[in-house]
């Protein structure tokens, strides 16, 4: 039949619904820049949106100060391809002001320490709604959020008491101190995003693709070599191809042994994936629910 | 070792939403954890994850329901609360689940994951028949408007997989059905637990020729249904786009997503409330110009006159108007913990608009277990599902519920607390 779309059509015109949509419902959004490919897509997106005029809100990265340099300088790039403006919130920051204080450790995330920036970051630049590149297939308490997910006062967000969302009328009222994150691509699985990621000819940083490190084995993680990571006794580095699955701190993300080096070969790789995607972070790992506090706490 | 590829590598697949309703301890979790497991949709580590939660609980097989559970307040409460949803894949399709609880208290989570919903599965104990609950559940997928209903007659293995039993729950089934608007419904005998015609046939009940769970998911045909109108134009306006850039000085689209029939350049269109009659001027997906667009996808038109048109209005072919009133008629099912006030005022919203609406009267309310009207009783609360009049303040363009699901749907705010408190169908 003609007037079919096939899913990467619907799951765009779904994403650039949400998209329209939230900016129009709210004040003064921003986009949640995280550097990882979900984000960037987001961006990719959003550019697609509002089309021929440029992105109507600014990108807000948090920088744990333990970010790959590859991620920095695509982020920076990215920013000045799209013209839009670029806000960075720095966990060190929060650190020094004594707002947070670093987990005790070998390998100290800063994942959760990123809800305290974030929280006055969005606070300082008076941000009612946030977009996020989260994707209710990335984990089980990812599984039950909205598109438009409240947020109280502390940015907390309530599994339990969250607005019913029907049909595509979504309801962004509130009150003056209450926020949004608003997650446009919900529905879409990592296989959708890198199908996605090869149609559009989208750029991502060079880490996603195969290259040599230097990493260290630690309990099956293999972390880089990084100036936040300490080797215990014993331990050393070695130098493996490798490429990442996901971003996030260096001093948790772990690599996977890779020959994939093209965006073609990565999605092979992912379709023979047994190995879910967030499996190589070690936070999430900590425990069954660790996600889910960390949402409930502010985290993206 | 062989590797296994998942399945959902094509990059031309088609998109099914459907939803699983059943009540609490029918198999449903079971019923998706094997769906998804068969359909290899299931991690190495997350498999892991669950044999050893199975153990640590003392269950004897690996509890493949432990896959679907989500929250930590549900895990300890061992129920599915809220909507959750899945996703998985096979070669021929893509399918986006709503794992709705069943339970009366949560006829709201079962409204909002129907809502979306192209088709949905409902479960049904093979040992107790059909119960109060189903009729409750075939109810709001009736009232929903979900066209395609596949009831799955689960623990066959428990009633030594007699086709009697499967035949009988049939027939009252239907029998029921009548008294409801479901258009296509179909009969699956399985055995979660084991597999039987989930993914595979059964060997156990050669007497059962028709497709499996994940066969009736592959095939059934919904692009011709009511979320996919192609009678009637309609364009909701989102947002106008006006870039008063150096390069596009004086470009002024109109963004949305065609909410029902077809749109090419020259095609004579009104936009409402207004009643200006023009032309398209051009259909822009991104940079690419179309030549013609149609249901859910997301474009901005330019139009060939020079008119004032924004978010809330309406642009609809010119050949198939709406209804435009203050005055409607609706069902719905309340949300909020706080009951219907007739002496308030609520905000309605409807397609991109939004309007203060208040409710003239209740004129009944369903009894969802018999499917028939209860009279006498106006207190419309949570989880209720009551016929309602209502005046808007500014007329709203619209097509029945049955015609169109997204230009007959509705949600009702309470103004004070901000929250959703109804989902409405336009009859
Ligand atoms: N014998 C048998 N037991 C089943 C079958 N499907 C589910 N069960 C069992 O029924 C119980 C409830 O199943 P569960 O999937 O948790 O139900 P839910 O509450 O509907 O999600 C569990 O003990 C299952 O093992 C089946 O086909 N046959």
């Amino acid at each position: 039949m003609k007037y079919k779309l096939n899913h990467l059509d619907q799951l765009e015109s779904e994403a650039i619904f949400i998209m329209r949509e939230a900016a129009e419902q709210f004040e003064n959004p921003v986009l949640l820049f995280s550097g990882g490919k979900d984000s960037i897509t987001l961006v990719h997106l959003a550019h697609k949106a509002f089309y021929p005029a440029k992105i109507p809100f600014p990108l807000l990265h948090i920088d744990t100060g333990h970010n790959f340099p590859e991620a920095l300088e695509f982020r920076d790039g990215l920013a000045e391809k799209y013209g839009t403006r670029l806000e960075v919130g720095y966990v060190q920051e929060s650190i020094d002001k004594g707002i947070v204080a670093e987990e005790p450790g070998l390998n100290p995330s800063r994942n959760g320490l990123q809800s305290a920036t974030l929280l006055e970051k969005l606070r300082e630049g008076k941000y009612d709604a946030a977009f996020g590149g989260g994707r209710r297939d990335e984990e089980k308490a990812r599984a039950k959020e909205r598109f438009f997910s409240h947020r109280d006062e502390f940015g907390q967000w309530d599994p339990k008491n969250q607005r019913p969302e029907l049909w595509s009328l979504f309801n962004g009222r509130k009150s003056p101190w209450e926020s949004f994150r608003v997650f446009p691509i919900s529905n879409w699985t990592e296989m959708d995003v890198w199908q996605y990621i090869k149609r559009e000819g989208i750029d991502l940083p060079s880490i996603y693709f195969a290259h040599e490190r230097n990493v260290v084995n630690r309990d099956g993680v293999l972390l880089a070599e990084s100036p936040y990571n300490r080797l215990l006794p014993g331990e050393s580095y070695e130098k493996k191809k490798i490429r990442y699955r996901t971003l996030g701190c260096m001093t948790v993300t772990g690599a996977m042994v890779s020959d994939a080096d093209t965006v073609e070969k990565v999605i092979e790789e992912v379709a023979a994936a047994r190995v879910a995607e967030r499996g190589s972070r070690s936070d999430d790992k900590r425990s069954e629910a660790a996600m889910e506090e960390r949402k409930k706490n502010g985290y993206f | 070792m062989k590797k296994e590829i998942r399945n959902d590598t094509g990059t031309d697949m088609d998109l099914l939403r459907f939803i699983t309703i059943g009540s609490v301890d029918d198999g449903k979790s079971t019923l998706i954890g094997r769906l998804m497991y068969d359909t290899k949709s299931i991690f190495e580590d997350q498999l892991r994850a669950i044999e050893e939660s199975s153990e640590r609980r003392g269950d004897e097989h690996v509890n493949l329901a432990l896959l679907t559970d989500g929250l930590k307040a549900e895990r300890e409460q061992g129920i599915t609360i809220d909507v959750a949803y899945r996703y998985f894949a096979t070669p021929k399709r893509k399918f986006i689940m709503a794992d709705a609880p069943g339970h009366i208290q949560y006829t709201r989570n079962m409204v909002t994951g129907a809502s979306t919903a192209q088709l949905a599965i409902i479960l049904i104990d093979a040992r107790t028949g059909i119960v109060e609950q189903t009729r409750r559940h075939s109810h709001v997928v009736s009232l929903l408007g979900i066209r395609h209903v596949l009831v799955a007659i689960n623990k066959m293995d428990l009633v030594g997989f007699e086709e009697d039993t499967f035949d009988r729950i049939r027939r009252e089934y239907l029998e029921f059905a009548e008294s409801l608007s479901l258009h296509d419904i179909r009969f699956v005998p399985i055995s979660a637990l084991n597999g039987d015609n989930v993914v595979d046939p059964s060997r156990s009940m050669p007497w059962y020729k028709g497709e499996t769970v994940l066969g009736t998911l592959e095939s059934v045909e919904v692009s011709s249904d009511h979320n996919h109108n192609m009678e009637d134009g309609r364009f909701p306006i989102q947002r106008v786009i006006r870039p008063q850039s150096a390069e596009h000085p004086d470009f002024r689209g109109y963004a949305g997503r065609i909410d029902g029939g077809t749109f090419k350049p020259g095609d004579s269109v009104v936009i409402l409330p207004s009643g200006t009659l023009t032309r398209i001027d051009k259909i822009y997906s991104y940079k690419t110009e179309l030549e013609e667009a149609w249901p859910s996808m997301s474009v901005t038109f330019t139009l060939a006159d020079d008119v004032d048109a924004s978010r809330g209005d309406m642009i609809v072919q010119a050949g198939s108007l709406p209804s435009v009133s203050q005055d409607i008629n609706l069902d719905i099912t309340w949300l909020n913990d706080r009951p219907l006030n007739l002496s308030r005022k609520y905000l309605l919203r409807h397609t991109t608009r939004e309007t203060p609406v208040l409710v003239k009267g209740v004129e009944h309310k369903t009894d969802v277990h018999e499917s028939r009207p209860v009279t006498g009783d106006f207190t419309v609360s949570k989880n209720d599902i009551a016929r309602l009049r209502i005046k808007t303040a500014d007329p709203i363009f619209f097509d029945p519920y049955e015609r169109n699901r997204a230009t007959g749907s509705v949600i009702l705010v309470d103004e004070f607390t901000n929250e959703t408190v109804a989902a409405g169908m336009i009859r």
